[in-house]
């Protein structure tokens, strides 16, 4: 990046106020002091998607190392058991490991890796910081310190995670289940427990930040039904952030003084209770999983009104499904737990999941009736907005059967529910930030990206998604456990087709990698507004000054009044507004 | 050749007076209640990560009823606690006395009332540590497996314990933070910082003691008086 930014602007410091945020400093110190201190947002914002792709890309080489592993029914990768040292701390006091255990440790660490480092600070903090200033028309978030802070936490959090997996890895799965995470004694769970707590306060503190630069530095004339949604979407899960993380956190310290000094609260052994464990880690990670989706929804309203060039459907239908969620998210962390609870807290529970299908319907009919007529741009953002539209319908009503007691208690710990959620957070989520991070990659880099190479990626990567978890709903209701390195030949044909797929998806991140490589290297010189967005952050430079815009931007237009204004920085040929019909000119 | 500032005794200003808003903000109202809004969602996550210690109270209570009463009675000595709680309230008042302070611009109340409060926290992890920490620690009276005194009052007293030590430790661990936080305020009222103008990082900081006091408050009749 900063080598992008030297040749980009060869003239130095001097009349820093045309400048892109990123510009060199002058000598190559300067430079990697200015990102090492910097408060500004969009910087903050870049090292966070750095560092999310990384532990995307470490989390990725674990599912298609564990998807390889389960290419046959027995045969596995190591074939019997490991003699030899990954690293140290990998085996046992024996000095061997089973591929039992490498398998447990796979899972494990793909699940960590991706909740906790990739999806949750995926888009809130590296596409939000980047853009939720930018939206609302202020100059940085409200506390440019605390956002650093956050930034620091994060690695100093993702470096307990490293250690965690350099010292022997984890078995526990990313949910950390007492007694097994508080007794066993292989691994590092201490290490990796911290590490997800100190992530913790980083999610914290991005979710502060965000909630008070919404409310107190929206541009004059901004009120909160002008906000683009996004900035609704990303307001609703800082909420949850704020709300919900400080439970994970006392929840995983008490795990470290279990493991510590044996405090016994969730060891059945000493008297404690196993099942509390399970009610506090849900009641954080229930809303978590909003705090991955809900994001989502925010990047994929821009996504359709831009690339269809038309007004949101039910824009505060949309805005207010957003805070329903994040409310119902936290009266419903029990449906985990149908297998352990009571029949009446079951009942209840059950009750309320089938209450986050209301909101979240709403925003899929919503997004499917602002399609209905529209100009349609066939790119790889909108592509990746109709995968996700296909893809979370998909995973949003596998949720209804997990909701429903009687198939429930069938379905649990199957595959069923391992594709229900990968179709949520990896169909949904994933597909979103991807779609998010081409649509507003040349207002990050200012440079464009190959289009017919981003769409050969976004096929294959909704081809080879499906074809990964697609099957997994049929060997799911068929009986087939999760977490088990091995299974009974009948299921050999599907597993052999999903493994498979996890090559085609692989296949296609690596295009997606190569284009955007090519883009920083040697791509198009990117327009102020090269979709013609009519939200604020199309009317700042592509990239934008280090403040942002270079007077406070107005509200002159609302942020999907396709039907009344021209894009900013665009042309009004290219972008005719439609004749009114007769008799609607008196309706404005 | 430009000039900052033509007026007059500028340099006789006290700091807060002369206090300018971060660049991004549009002024100092605005960021003030920027602050107090992030302040009170960071207190709400402090109440938050307490609840993880009284819902684990509330469940132990609900299975061994009889042995919570017995064990509370038996390790807790109510007047300890009752002089903690007496002391903490204490420096909840002299804190807003500081701000007072501030807020009439008398630098001196600021200060004295600053080190008040940081004599009750001292005082309060003196206790702590010294007549409760200390000898629970010789007689074995310790959270879980640790546990080794020799004449238990029934089969749970090490889960009462276990939800007694790591509760009231990181209670324990938010007085210290308490403290140093305060003694950071105290070294910005005696550069001037401080004054009817700009106060919010005092404020702030009197707001997290309030929250140590309440979670006390709220700990010290569960655990000692039940």
């Amino acid at each position: 990046m900063a080598a992008h930014a030297a040749h980009a602007h060869p003239h130095g410091s001097h009349g820093h106020h045309d400048e892109p945020y990123y510009a060199s400093k002058g000598s190559l110190w300067k430079t990697v002091m200015s990102w090492v201190y910097t408060v500004d947002h969009k910087k903050i914002g870049v090292m966070y998607l750095v560092a999310v792709l990384l532990a995307f890309f470490l989390g990725g080489v674990f599912a298609l190392l564990l998807r390889a592993e389960l290419y046959e029914p027995t045969k596995t990768l190591a074939d019997g058991t490991v003699t030899g040292q990954m690293f140290k701390g990998w085996t046992s006091a024996q000095g061997e490991v089973t591929s039992n255990n490498i398998y447990n440790r796979l899972f494990s660490l793909h699940g960590t890796v991706m909740v906790f480092l990739f999806i949750i600070p995926s888009i809130p903090a590296a596409l939000g910081n980047i853009l939720l200033p930018l939206m609302i028309g202020a100059k940085d978030v409200a506390f440019p310190k605390l956002n650093l802070m956050s930034w620091y936490t994060y690695l100093f959090g993702g470096a307990f995670a490293l250690w965690a997996l350099i010292g022997g890895g984890v078995e526990t799965g990313w949910t950390f289940y007492t007694p097994y995470s508080s007794t066993t004694n292989w691994g590092n769970v201490t290490a990796m427990v911290l590490g997800a707590f100190i992530l913790g306060f980083s999610s914290i503190f991005t979710g502060i930040n965000f909630i008070v630069t919404v409310h107190k530095l929206r541009t004059p004339g901004m009120g909160w039904f002008d906000m683009p949604l996004f900035v609704w979407a990303t307001y609703a899960t800082a909420i949850i952030q704020v709300l919900a993380t400080p439970v994970l956190g006392i929840t995983l310290l008490m795990i470290v003084f279990e493991r510590v000094f044996r405090t016994g609260i969730f060891d059945p052994a000493l008297g404690g209770d196993p099942v509390l464990f399970q009610h506090f880690f849900w009641f954080y990670s229930h809303p978590a999983v909003y705090i991955m989706i809900v994001p989502a929804f925010g990047v994929v309203s821009e996504l359709l009104a831009v690339h269809c060039r038309k007004r949101l459907f039910g824009y505060r239908a949309i805005a207010f499904s957003s805070l329903a969620i994040a409310a119902i998210s936290f009266l419903v962390w029990g449906h985990h737990l149908f297998a352990a609870e009571t029949p009446a807290a079951n009942a209840i529970f059950s009750a309320l999941t089938f209450l986050v299908a209301i909101p979240t319907a709403i925003k899929v009919f919503n997004w499917i009736a602002t399609m209905y007529k529209a100009s349609i741009s066939w790119n790889t953002p909108m592509l990746y907005a109709m995968s996700f539209l296909f893809n979370f319908t998909i995973g949003g009503l596998t949720g209804p059967p997990l909701a429903t007691l009687a198939t429930d208690i069938h379905l649990t710990d199957t595959y069923f529910v391992v594709a229900h959620f990968h179709y949520v957070m990896m169909g949904g989520t994933v597909f979103a930030f991807v779609g998010g991070l081409h649509h507003w990659w040349p207002k990050i880099t200012g440079r464009m990206y190959n289009e017919a190479w981003g769409r050969v990626g976004a096929v294959l990567v909704f081809i080879g998604f499906n074809m990964t978890f697609l099957v997994q709903f049929i060997l799911g209701t068929q009986g087939m456990p999760r977490r088990y390195a091995t299974y009974v030949e009948m299921f050999e044909g599907m597993h052999k087709f999903s493994t498979i797929g996890t090559w085609v998806l692989g296949f296609g991140f690596v295009i997606h990698l190569l284009v955007f490589v090519l883009s920083l290297v040697s791509g198009k010189k990117a327009s102020a507004n090269p979709w013609g967005g009519l939200t604020m952050e199309w009317e700042a430079a592509s990239p934008p000054i280090e403040h942002n815009f270079h007077r406070e931007p107005l509200m002159t237009h609302g942020p999907y009044d396709y039907d009344t204004a021209v894009p900013p920085h665009c042309n009004e040929k290219d972008y005719p507004l439609p004749t009114p019909k007769p008799g609607m000119a008196m309706a404005h | 050749m430009t000039t900052l500032s033509t007026k007059p005794g500028n340099a006789d200003l006290a700091p807060h007076e002369s206090y300018v808003p971060g660049s991004h903000w549009r002024n100092l109202q605005d960021e003030t209640e920027g602050a107090k809004l992030g302040m009170w969602l960071f207190l709400s996550t402090e109440i938050l990560l307490f609840s993880g210690f009284f819902c684990a109270y509330a469940v132990f209570r609900m299975l061994y009823p009889g042995n919570w009463h017995d064990a509370s009675q038996y390790y807790l000595n109510w007047k300890i606690g009752a002089v903690n709680t007496v002391v903490l309230l204490l420096s909840s008042f002299t804190v807003v006395l500081a701000i007072r302070g501030a807020q009439t611009n008398r630098n001196w109340m600021i200060q004295l009332n600053l080190l008040l409060t940081n004599l009750c926290a001292a005082f309060f992890l003196v206790v702590k540590l010294g007549w409760e920490y200390w000898p629970k620690w010789q007689k074995g009276e310790l959270p879980g497996a640790a546990f080794t005194y020799g004449n238990p009052q029934g089969t749970h007293d090490n889960i009462f314990l276990s939800v007694y030590w790591v509760a009231t430790a990181t209670h324990g661990v938010h007085v210290l933070v308490g403290i140093i936080v305060l003694t950071w305020c105290m070294i910005k009222a005696s550069r001037r910082e401080f004054g009817p103008r700009h106060y919010t990082f005092l404020e702030n900081a009197g707001l997290y003691w309030h929250i140590v006091d309440v979670i006390w408050i709220f700990l010290f009749p569960l655990l000692y008086l039940v």
